[in-house]
């Protein structure tokens, strides 16, 4: 396409027209890809032709105006070179604003960060468009702050809204945050409570990474807010996007960086220096001892090879160290520490001891806090736990589900019952896993409990079972045969399983799990998840699972995606763990219930890692299926 | 072959308390009985007489308040003592009285053993923590009359004062005094003009004790890490590391050297008292006879070196006393 330049009145609507029509029939790629290059270059220098690249643009049909915008943002290679193609096409065309400042950040959410950042850039990059950024701001700030787009948009949908609003904050300038820090400051407050509200980490970090970007552009002086999370690329990549780096800053400037690092650097040697006339001079030669007669060889030394280091020792029996650990005396401090650190082994060593008080000492260990700094101590904690269910399983099952649903625990100690109870069950169940984490050959991969990210580790575990389980149809038996010995798990399933469901839907006056505690909630249920898959070959698994089908079936549309999560994990487990005969013979209609179900979580669940988990159940399902069928009956 | 460790000569029980602080007085002549003295937690001073073992008499001054440094001034009959309620005392025993005769309110809260030094007859010098956080006054007693205040530069961070040796070369000399800080640091200073002459940073954590031997001019300090920190005094007044000594566990509460500057003993925190050849810091013996920290060390005064003895302080109440090396 070429024109004629120079004097002649010339129309291109014309070209406007064919454009559009080219864009909207999906054709973008083709003719911008031609277009936009030749338009970049031909714009860079001639006001001419960047009129007539407006002039271009503005003739383009309201019809059409979406798809040829749509394409230009996408094809831009910079947010100066779309200023310059589109001019002010944004204030002059009703349907391209619409399109630019409420269709591309708000309906859409497929684009990537450099579309955001050259629609973004655009927008600021005029003083006529700079208004509308504002208004893009605060929008997007609305829907950043709102508590039922936090419950309900996918997550990715999320990320880019924070990523919009991340590059507006980096475009805005010094008094245009001053008329609107108020407002900045209320969203911000609104939106960090949604975001902190949300059981799903990744949602938690992103309100935290854009509440203090904000807070750090409004707080120019004094304290900033920050918090403390785990960096990633996502949290990298995000703060990244506060920065502008315009494209013309010129590069010499960085020599003067290093020249300024290394004067900083020299500064720090010279008090050093000065410090060496006070500090030690070197050790005095040794000449001078040879030189001098010895009047201490009349001196004999004694035999001292008993003096070693002093090591405290901890008690030698299981009651000693229950009378150690809650005796209130606090010289002790030495003589507690050795107790906490030697309990595990001291229990495993001594099961008869402990059995006679094994009550009393989970009691203890529940409520047991860590008096001094010792390296570790939940771990010690948990593992001594741990050792005690194990070795008396069932009245300290039956105390600890006791005291899951009881008044005046903390919350991190509800979860801790819970994480107990998974580690001890893992250890009776598969027995030769404590204390090892590889097992060559075999298809079972340890879980790990001690974090608070344990669920992503126990959906990984449950889909490379089912996974492993879908297509033993197709390569057979691959697994090394392990030697074999009696479940423990088996006669005491029923104990870990059974009193943690009962009372949930009973809200007590500082818990409720079906209220605010949702978090609970869902730990509760990844909980009842793994149980039920420990519980394979055990006797009272066909009960667990019509209990757990009942279960799930009562929660199934909770808000919480942290919850549906551990729902849908739950129905996985018992898939895999209750025998298929029984399942067939006692649970089919809640089976076919639970199917349509599954159907429309996997259709219409806004959480990604949801859809994915009903379509591995249907999956599931439809194995038992052809498995039955494969029987010759 | 080595031989065993040698045990305690004899044990005095009976204080009732932890002991934090032994002297002797043995130099008496005939028919002088030899003396100990120690001060517990419980405020008490406990007079122990050497040939029967057995406490001759208690004294009560420091309002049940721990005692934490007991001296004599130039003889059994005049006694110094520090204590936790904040006093220092001068007591009368001669011909059986127990009484205080003087006192000085140091306002110090901390645990710093004030040092003393006999200046001339009938008169001493004594470095004590003041009550600012800092400084160090050194008195003369005994009018009470104050001498000086060291005072640290603005900004030094040295913090509190932990241990105090008052010494001058020889009896017409200028006195100094060597102080050890929480910080670690040992500082020499010039009494008479109040000035630092020198500073070295001996440890990373305080200065627990420390003792100086005037002859070779040579001192050694211990604090709460596993390193005795040797170092020595050159002809311009300057410190300088001589050398360290690494232990096996950490933490001395108590430093001396025998008066004929052979041998040395510390007190630790591991129960153990350890005894070190002085010229060369030889490891000699350790003496593991207390069940808890031990917290003084003090050799005797006799004027027969046979007779010479080592006692040592703890915790667990009891003072063990040796007999060891006394042969050289």
């Amino acid at each position: 396409v070429c024109f004629i330049p120079g004097g002649l009145d010339c129309s291109i609507s014309f070209v406007s027209h064919v454009l559009g029509k080219v864009c909207v029939h999906g054709r973008q790629k083709e003719i911008l890809g031609v277009l936009v290059p030749r338009l970049t270059d031909l714009t860079k220098s001639d006001c001419i032709w960047q009129r007539i690249c407006w002039r271009l643009m503005e003739c383009v049909p309201d019809r059409w105006m979406e798809a040829v915008v749509l394409g230009f943002v996408q094809r831009a290679p910079g947010a100066d070179v779309l200023s310059r193609l589109l001019g002010n096409l944004v204030v002059k065309n009703k349907k391209a604003q619409f399109v630019v400042t409420q269709k591309i950040l708000l309906l859409q959410y497929g684009h990537t960060t450099a579309v955001l950042q050259n629609l973004l850039g655009y927008l600021s990059l005029d003083s006529l468009r700079r208004s509308l950024l504002l208004r893009v701001l605060q929008e997007l700030l609305e829907t950043w702050s709102s508590s039922s787009a936090v419950k309900h948009s996918p997550a990715e949908q999320q990320l880019y809204i924070s990523k919009a609003i991340l590059i507006c904050l980096s475009h805005l300038k010094e008094p245009e945050i001053e008329t609107c820090r108020q407002e900045l400051l209320k969203s911000m407050m609104e939106g960090m409570k949604c975001h902190l509200d949300s059981s799903l980490p990744q949602l938690r970090r992103l309100g935290m990474v854009v509440a203090e970007s904000i807070s750090l552009k409004i707080n120019t002086e004094g304290p900033v807010l920050k918090f403390e999370y785990e960096e990633d690329d996502e949290t990298r990549e995000l703060k990244s996007l506060l920065v502008q780096t315009p494209s013309f800053r010129v590069i010499p400037s960085l020599p003067d960086d290093d020249r300024s690092e290394k004067a900083g650097a020299a500064l720090p040697l010279v008090p050093e220096s000065n410090e060496k006339s006070h500090t030690a001079a070197p050790v005095m030669p040794d000449e001078e001892s040879d030189a001098e007669l010895d009047s201490d060889d009349d001196l004999i030394p004694y035999d001292m090879s008993e003096d070693k280091e002093l090591k405290i020792k901890a008690p030698v029996y299981i009651r000693d160290c229950i009378e150690v650990l809650t005796g209130s005396r606090s010289e002790d401090v030495d003589k507690w520490e050795a107790t906490v650190k030697a309990l595990e082994s001291l229990v495993r060593k001594n099961p008869a001891a402990t059995r006679e008080v094994s009550v009393e000492l989970a009691k203890i260990l529940l409520h047991l806090e860590g008096k001094t700094c010792i390296e570790g101590f939940v771990e010690l904690r948990q593992r001594a736990q741990v050792a005690v269910l194990t070795t008396d399983p069932i009245p300290v099952a039956k105390y600890l589900t006791s005291q899951f649903y009881s008044l005046n625990y903390s919350l991190r100690q509800r979860m801790d019952i819970l994480d107990v109870l998974v580690l001890a069950a893992q250890e009776l169940s598969c027995p030769k896993f404590h204390g090892k984490t590889k097992h060559s050959g075999a298809q079972k991969p340890c879980i790990e409990l001690l974090g608070s990210d344990s669920s992503k580790d126990w959906r990984r575990i449950v889909d490379e079972r089912i996974k492993s389980k879908t297509r033993r149809f197709d390569m057979g038996q691959s697994r090394v045969e392990l030697a074999s010995c009696p479940n423990k798990f088996n006669s005491v399933a029923g104990y870990f399983f059974f009193p943690l469901i009962q009372h949930f839907d009973r809200p007590l006056t500082t818990f409720d799990l079906l209220g605010e505690d949702h978090l609970v909630l869902g730990r509760l249920v990844h909980t009842l998840a793994i149980l039920m898959y420990l519980a394979v070959n055990t006797v009272a698994v066909t009960a667990m699972g019509k209990a757990l089908l009942e279960f799930v079936w009562a929660l199934r549309f909770h808000t919480d995606s942290y919850v549906r999560q551990g729902l849908l994990s739950c129905i996985s487990s018992l898939l895999l763990s209750v025998p298929t005969e029984q399942i067939l013979a006692d649970m089919t209609e809640e089976l076919l219930e639970t199917q349509s179900w599954l159907g429309d979580v996997m259709e219409k669940d806004p959480d990604g890692d949801c859809r994915r988990l009903a379509l591995q159940n249907l999956l599931l399902m439809e194995n038992l299926k052809k498995k039955l069928e494969a029987v010759p009956s | 072959m080595a031989l065993p460790p040698p045990d305690p000569q004899f044990v005095l029980r009976g204080t009732g308390a932890a002991v934090h602080t032994l002297h002797f007085s043995c130099g008496g002549p005939e028919p002088d009985i030899p003396l100990l003295f120690s001060g517990s937690e419980n405020g008490f001073i406990h007079v122990w007489n050497l040939k029967t073992h057995r406490v001759d008499s208690v004294l009560d001054g420091h309002g049940r308040k721990s005692v934490y440094c007991v001296e004599t001034m130039g003889g059994k009959d005049r006694l110094l003592s520090q204590g936790r309620d904040q006093r220092i005392c001068l007591w009368d025993l001669a011909e059986g009285r127990t009484s205080v005769t003087d006192s000085v309110f140091t306002e110090h809260v901390g645990f710093c053993r004030c040092s003393l030094l006999k200046v001339a007859q009938g008169r001493w010098l004594m470095a004590m923590a003041a009550r600012s956080l800092e400084e160090v006054q050194i008195l003369e007693l005994p009018s009470k009359t104050s001498v000086c205040t060291l005072k640290p530069e603005v900004g030094a961070k040295l913090g509190m004062p932990m241990c105090l040796k008052l010494w001058q070369l020889n009896c017409g000399s200028q006195p100094v005094l060597l102080a050890g800080y929480e910080d670690g640091s040992v500082v020499l200073w010039n009494v008479s003009m109040g000035k630092v002459l020198s500073q070295l940073v001996c440890h990373q954590e305080p200065v627990m004790s420390l003792d100086f031997d005037s002859e070779k001019a040579k001192g050694i300090s211990g604090s709460s890490e596993k390193v005795l920190s040797i170092w020595s005094l050159n002809e311009q007044q300057n410190l300088q590391v001589y050398k360290t000594h690494e232990l096996v566990n950490a933490g001395i509460s108590d430093i001396t050297i025998r008066p004929d500057k052979k041998i040395l003993a510390t007190a630790g925190w591991d129960h153990r008292i350890r005894i070190f050849g002085w010229k060369k810091l030889k490891p000699l013996a350790v003496l593991d006879y207390h069940t808890a920290t031990a917290h003084c060390v003090s050799f005797s005064d006799h004027s027969n070196p046979r007779e010479r003895l080592l006692a040592a302080g703890s915790k667990d109440q009891r003072i063990s006393v040796w007999s060891i090396y006394a042969q050289t």
